[in-house]
């Protein structure tokens, strides 16, 4: 353990943790853009300037571990104008205008931020090189404009995905974060990108958003809904968010013993299927041919009254073990429990399987 | 899993064999990419070239359908050079002496024969996995849909208990599981052989139980095994099964030799299904019930780690389709049985009753992190690593199992392997392939041919081809890539437009049951 100071307050904290931890185990703010818990500090942003007695220059608090007998001013004057200005540094570069149109809008980092500052101003005005906005691929949009450049898409792609998909590309104003193939900028489709979207769960600001639901709902619009993934078997936890009845978008639920809030591009971007046109939403009862594929649509009592009657007639002509089920391994466990009730205690047999071996 | 997920973070060394991780299990895959940043020694075992064989220490490209001879191999190295766990030997496991003489015939330079591997490689592979000294195997169905899969999971159960790789942190043998509740749907006893919590149909005790909860007559409950899902379409196909009720399956694109499987629903009295989409399967229903999506009920599903896990309900179903507990509900009441349910929790409640390993579980309970089962007590914690201080049967036994060839081998007229899997962008056959974003991005199947095999045949990148196997044929585009080896034909099972299971070998395992997907015989005919 190391002892340090902060505000004048003393803290006992576990070697290796930053001045940042530190500070909010205190539960002293620091405000910060680019650090994320999940991920290793970046140090980018600078937002989280703090001084330290001795130290010629303020450090980061992010990156900087907490010492032994160190001493912390996270709310000094200097401080203050310091944030100040990187902040209207960042606004400077940033369409405050376009939060009427962002999908972040209630729910960034940099907006709550601005606002929390009570900022109105910017005293600097820059060239900023304007990159179109990227749809290079049906599941991510990149806004360059909105981009702050802090570096999280970088560093989960690197540090949590792990397919190097994203770098920084070009220099000075024209600073750009990009899809890269091989060391040169590419289309997301030609990258080793996967489409996880990590990426837009950790951007903080506008830069990365979900393409389904853009320009569609606005945060403070939106009923989080928690769930568990309907594809694979690892049982990835999420956030369905609402809008009139319908899943508009999907966010991973940090649950830390399953999939510490990742998602894989089918758990982010594949659940429209739910709303797809071709769902079934009336019983149906066959017409034609057997695998002609023509019903007419039933009424439930119409369609349950012949399926009840079938089943009973099989089972007393023919005997229980002339009745095959199949459960399934997307249905819930209340569901499968309750099939395999009805096979073995109604229809008397044991003929009941699903696709596990397939 | 006999292990957890989080688990693999504390692996020294990991052993991926007959999965293809970081596309059928994502989150997995990247807890992996992660444990080999942090120094574990990751070992792959498989015939194609997927992202982690990029990661790992050791890429064996074994011959499809040859991993049993590999994991014997395995083990030979590790008796030979002594790298085996004593004590755990001696203390927790039984039948170490037959197993010893019988991997003895799996000497390196026969493996290596066998399944292409380098004698060197077979030997490096068992002194990395035996040095741990936390070891974790991973698997998935590249090992188990074959004619050995249930001899090839009893191979690397003898690989970890050797070793003393069960019973900690980090290590265990660890099937990934394919789909969002599949471990829950065996868990239910949707198997024919058990009720839910496995408790065996044969068991008169047993029935005697389910019977007194349900509230029937225990000579109503039949006493022997029923037929899994292949049986019952050979019945079909037979007469002796007359009707069938099937909930939320498509086996006419997922079950092998997808003729026969037509052929035998059609020769069906009585069929319903029961699903949210007018399936390939549905079209031959006579009743089709529209269920519920998993955002649209509430429930649970059981994920690979045992992890018993909330959905709670976001919106409704559309139009007028109904939760599928309702509907299988409504059918039992109809049928002139008690089956008053209020909510998925009270169906849960007579679960954790009737079912040891589920019956501290509650709906309440689920609502923080989820429970692993086996929670026998609503204050038990759940068990996160399984055969702790003993196996279930006391002491794990070592089985003798030895390699087979597969069921169809190539030969002159079909020379290529086939061998199917799922690729990232898509999952079965129905859901993925109904979102806009995964289509858009995958929208074709393609069957994989590497470049030599491409060139004798005149096959260019992207042209067409037809594969022809004993049992059907399909066309297809080919991608011309070293992802796969010489002699080797990949292609995924999602897509009706090319179904691979129309080729398939429906030929099975003889416990298990499972048909042998991974490996069967095809000729390439350029289109």
């Amino acid at each position: 353990m190391v002892k340090l100071k902060i505000n004048d307050k003393e803290i006992a904290v576990p070697e290796g943790t930053t001045i940042l931890e530190a500070a909010r185990e205190m539960g002293v703010h620091i405000p910060t853009l680019c650090y994320h818990p999940k991920l290793r500090p970046l140090g980018h942003c600078r937002l989280c300037l703090v001084e330290v007695k001795g130290a010629a220059k303020p450090v980061a608090a992010c990156e900087t571990p907490a010492l032994e007998g160190m001493e912390v001013f996270t709310d000094t004057p200097r401080v203050r104008e310091m944030r100040k200005g990187i902040l209207e540094l960042l606004i400077a570069t940033h369409p405050v205008n376009g939060c009427y149109t962002c999908d972040r809008s209630g729910n960034c980092e940099l907006q709550n931020f601005v606002y929390a500052q009570g900022l109105t101003e910017c005293t600097f005005s820059t060239d900023t090189y304007r990159y179109p906005v990227v749809k290079d691929n049906p599941f991510i949009v990149r806004d360059y404009e909105k981009c702050i450049l802090c570096g999280r898409c970088v560093q989960v792609c690197r540090e949590v995905q792990l397919n190097f998909a994203l770098n920084m590309v070009n220099k000075g104003f024209k600073t750009k974060i990009a899809p890269v193939a091989n060391g040169e900028e590419a289309a997301s489709t030609e990258s080793p990108c996967v489409f996880c979207g990590q990426c837009v769960q950790v951007c903080p600001v506008g830069a990365l958003v979900e393409k389904s639901s853009r320009y569609k709902v606005r945060e403070w619009e939106l009923k989080k809904v928690r769930s568990v993934c309907s594809y694979c078997g690892v049982g990835c936890n999420l956030e369905l968010y609402v809008k009139d009845g319908k899943v508009v978008k999907v966010r991973g639920y940090d649950n830390p013993a399953v999939n510490n809030g990742w998602l894989c591009v089918k758990g982010r971007f594949g659940f429209d299927y739910i709303h797809s046109p071709e769902r079934l939403q009336q019983p149906l009862i066959r017409v034609g041919e057997r695998g002609e594929g023509k019903f007419r649509e039933a009424t439930w009592d119409e369609a349950l009254d012949l399926v009840a009657e079938n089943l009973r007639r099989i089972r007393d002509e023919y005997g229980g073990d002339s009745l095959g089920i199949l459960c399934s391994a997307k249905c819930t466990n209340e569901e499968n429990y309750l099939l395999q009730k009805l096979t073995r205690g109604v229809l008397g047999t044991n003929n009941i399987d699903h696709c596990a071996r397939l | 899993m006999t292990n957890s997920i989080q688990d693999i973070g504390q692996a020294d060394c990991i052993l991926v064999i007959g999965s293809n991780t970081t596309e059928n299990h994502p989150i997995i895959g990247q807890k992996v990419k992660q444990a080999v940043r942090r120094g574990a020694r990751l070992i792959v075992a498989d015939p194609r070239e997927i992202e982690l064989s990029r990661w790992a220490t050791l890429w064996l490209r074994q011959k499809p359908g040859s991993d049993l001879a590999l994991i014997n191999g395995l083990l030979n190295v590790i008796v030979k050079e002594g790298l085996y766990d004593r004590e755990f030997i001696a203390s927790r496991t039984e039948g170490f002496e037959e197993l010893k003489e019988a991997v003895s015939r799996y000497t390196p330079d026969k493996v290596a024969e066998i399944t292409g591997v380098p004698a060197e490689d077979i030997i490096k592979a068992a002194r990395l996995y035996a040095s741990g000294p936390r070891s974790a195997i991973l698997y998935a169905m590249g090992i188990t849909q074959h004619i050995s899969g249930t001899a090839n999971v009893m191979a690397l159960a003898n690989l970890a208990m050797a070793c003393g790789m069960l019973g900690k942190e980090g290590a265990g043998v660890n099937p990934l599981r394919g789909q969002s509740n599949v471990q829950g749907a065996c868990d239910m006893g949707g198997l024919p052989n058990v009720y839910p919590g496995y408790q065996p149909v044969t068991d008169a005790a047993v029935r005697e139980k389910f019977a007194r909860a349900w509230g029937i007559a225990p000579e109503k409950l039949s006493p022997s095994n029923g037929l899994t899902l292949m049986e019952m379409m050979q019945a079909a196909e037979e007469g002796r099964l007359r009707g069938m009720y099937i909930l939320g399956e498509n086996p006419v694109l997922s079950d092998p030799d997808a003729a026969h499987v037509e052929k035998a629903l059609r020769k069906l009295d009585f069929l319903v299904v029961q699903d949210i989409f007018l399936t390939e399967t549905a079209r031959f229903a006579d009743v089709v019930l529209p269920g519920a999506a998993f955002a649209e009920k509430e429930g649970t599903f059981t994920n690979t780690e045992r992890r018993v896990q909330l959905l709670h309900k976001a919106i409704d179903p559309p139009g007028g389709a109904r939760a599928d507990w309702q509907i299988i509900a409504e059918i039992i009441r109809r049928l002139g049985f008690p089956a008053n349910y209020n909510s998925p929790a009270e169906i849960m409640a007579e679960i954790a009753q009737v079912t040891p390993s589920y019956a501290g579980i509650n709906y309440k309970r689920l609502e923080g992190q989820g429970l692993q089962w086996p929670c026998p007590a609503p204050d038990h914690p759940g068990t996160p690593v399984l055969h702790q201080e003993k196996f279930n049967r006391g002491l794990g036994k070592f089985h003798v199992v030895d390699y087979v060839l597969p069921d169809e081998e190539p030969d002159e007229e079909y020379p290529y392997i086939f061998t199917t899997g799922r690729l990232l962008y898509h999952y079965h056959t129905v859901i993925s392939r109904k979102s806009k974003g995964l289509e858009e991005i995958c929208p074709e199947p393609v069957a994989e041919i590497n470049p030599q095999d491409a060139e004798s045949l005149g096959i260019g990148d992207g042209e067409r081809v037809e594969l022809i196997s004993r049992r059907g044929r399909v066309q297809v585009k080919a991608w011309v890539t070293n992802r796969v080896p010489r002699g080797v034909v990949f292609m995924t099972f999602h897509f009706w437009e090319a179904a691979a299971n129309l080729l398939t070998n429906p030929a099975l395992d003889p416990v298990a049951k499972i048909p042998e997907y991974k490996v069967c015989a095809v000729k390439v005919r350029k289109l």
